[in-house]
């Protein structure tokens, strides 16, 4: 287990407005870690897909809330776990199917889960029917200065 | 985030800025669907040029609007697509039914 650098957490009701309020405050706290603006946005898809999906099925017709847990760890990882104590899901293995949805009348496409895979390094999924379900994901950052030192020495070869 | 339409003889053309979510997609949908059902166009051109973030939502609304116009025997077009709009649209493989242009 790596050593936690800093953590925030956040507590924010189930409604649709704050998946946008998600997105920007998991973007205040990333931004310590030096990020790109790809490695940025893809943070930010990767929650917004997480936020949306304990709005959509986990809270399906309910209120409830949703808890974000951020910490950044020892050797440049960002590491974010969202949480939810609605419906949780039946089959996890089928709910991460890409373009598997149980809301296709709302043009949901089915990819949350194929997104936030897509673009962290680690998704896990734990959920129990009627308790709720824990998404964890975690990204490594290369800083800039990182990229920046990079890209110089690729230049001298 | 808001949509701007503007349609010309045989095209609807949506001027898309700002965020792409669950939140705000169906206002999107609402807007263009009123569009295309009005004037029956042969191509609705989305413009992604001011979109400065879009989740699967978006995805969902671009292949609700391929369903459409399919249905009216017409097409999609998808114009200054941003990079990283362009990566989640690659990963639903979306380059595959609809234009880039």
């Amino acid at each position: 287990m790596s050593d936690v650098l800093n953590e925030m957490r956040v507590l924010l009701p189930s409604q649709s407005v704050n998946e946008a309020v998600a997105r920007r405050v998991v973007t205040a706290f990333a931004m310590q870690t030096d990020p790109t603006a790809c490695e940025l946005a893809d943070i930010k898809t990767a929650v917004s897909e997480a936020v949306t999906n304990s709005i959509v099925h986990g809270y399906r017709g309910t209120k409830g809330n949703i808890e974000i847990i951020m910490r950044i760890l020892e050797g440049d990882i960002f590491y974010i776990r969202v949480k939810d104590r609605g419906c949780g899901i039946k089959d996890v293995k089928k709910a991460m199917e890409p373009l598997y949805t149980t809301a296709s009348e709302e043009e949901r496409a089915g990819l949350g889960f194929a997104v936030m895979e897509s673009f962290m390094d680690s998704v896990s999924v734990r959920s129990t029917v009627g308790k709720g379900t824990c998404v964890t994901m975690k990204k490594r950052i290369l800083s800039r200065s990182l990229v920046r030192a990079g890209a110089a020495e690729d230049e001298r070869h | 985030m808001g949509v701007r339409i503007e349609a010309e003889e045989s095209t609807v053309k949506a001027f898309l800025d700002g965020e792409i979510d669950h939140h705000c997609a169906p206002l999107i949908r609402s807007e263009i669907d009123t569009a295309v059902d009005d004037k029956h166009p042969e191509a609705l051109i989305m413009d992604f040029g001011d979109v400065t973030f879009m989740d699967s939502s978006g995805i969902g609304l671009v292949m609700g609007r391929y369903r459409l116009m399919k249905s009216i025997g017409g097409r999609v077009c998808l114009q200054n697509t941003p990079a990283h709009i362009k990566k989640v649209m690659r990963l639903a493989g979306m380059d595959r039914f609809t234009n880039f242009i």
